[in-house]
């Protein structure tokens, strides 16, 4: 029931990327730039996406555990360090440049769009190599 | 805006039913992390974010036509890198920290959110203003 689970969830949130128009990238950068023309929808696509999960998140929250497993694995930490800025600031440098996060470039190139998987390909260099040199230790790694 | 509204929606759906589901955070540069390394659900997680995007092109009218010279390659070449280590670096992305953290009132993600935004706007911008 986990894959199952997993399938419906990424398919619920493919679609909605795609409807959102999160996978056309010119519309992304039509939001990251500020000026004449500036594309505000984006914001509706945040809000109703923050609205929808907080809502769920605060009735989930009253579960002892999740349907299919013994328990819920949302992220502890509360550190605000130079790894969260930096790693933020870096995507957005890359988000920024090219209109492309993770998720709509995930669903960009399976559905074979050809700039997507360029950027795919490129963004799991970009993760191989994180790991290969600034992974820190497993134990104190953290995922949000 | 209405297909914004609906996309977005979706979008806190399948964040509510990941975690109502397994208790996993829909963080895809992380799944997407995990996916690399064969783990299972997190395969699935991506091959659905395939199939979704498949079924929401067929009934909104098809798949965009698109190109792709030389330069857009390297620049997105370059892009997709900097978004690999970054994301990784900062424990998530859009999906991760602005959508799931921020609904889940976490501090780290509200922070991670807006940088990411304010640095995205930074170089979109300065980028545009260049080009033109």
């Amino acid at each position: 029931m986990k894959n199952v689970s997993a399938l419906v969830a990424g398919m619920l949130f493919g679609a909605g990327l795609v409807i959102a128009g999160m996978t056309n990238p010119a519309k992304v950068l039509a939001f990251l730039t500020l000026g004449a023309g500036w594309d505000a929808t984006l914001i509706f696509v945040l809000g109703a996406a923050v609205i929808v999960a907080a809502t769920g998140y605060a009735l989930v929250g009253r579960r002892a555990s999740p349907l299919f497993d013994d328990e819920f694995h949302a992220p502890a930490s509360t550190v605000i360090d130079a790894r969260l800025i930096g790693g933020a600031a870096l995507f957005g440098v890359g988000w920024g440049l090219s209109g492309f996060c993770p998720g709509p470039a995930i669903v960009g190139a399976l559905t074979l769009d050809i700039r997507a998987v360029v950027f795919l390909i490129a963004f799991v260099v970009g993760v191989l190599a994180y790991e290969r040199l600034l992974a820190p230790p497993v134990a104190t790694r953290v995922d949000g | 805006m209405i297909s914004a509204v609906i996309g977005g929606s979706l979008i806190g759906l399948a964040a509510v039913w990941l975690y109502l589901s397994l208790g996993r955070i829909a963080g895809i540069s992380g799944i997407a992390a995990n996916a690399l390394k064969a783990n299972a659900w997190p395969l699935m997680f991506v091959v659905g974010l395939g199939a979704g995007g498949w079924l929401a092109y067929a009934l909104t009218g098809g798949r965009p036509q698109v190109s792709l010279d030389e330069n857009q390659a390297l620049w997105l070449i370059a892009a997709g890198i900097i978004v690999g280590i970054g994301t990784r670096l900062g424990s998530g992305c859009t999906s991760g920290h602005g959508v799931c953290g921020v609904s889940r009132l976490s501090r780290r993600s509200i922070v991670a959110t807006l940088v990411f935004l304010g640095v995205g706007m930074l170089v979109a911008t300065t980028v545009a203003g260049v080009l033109s």
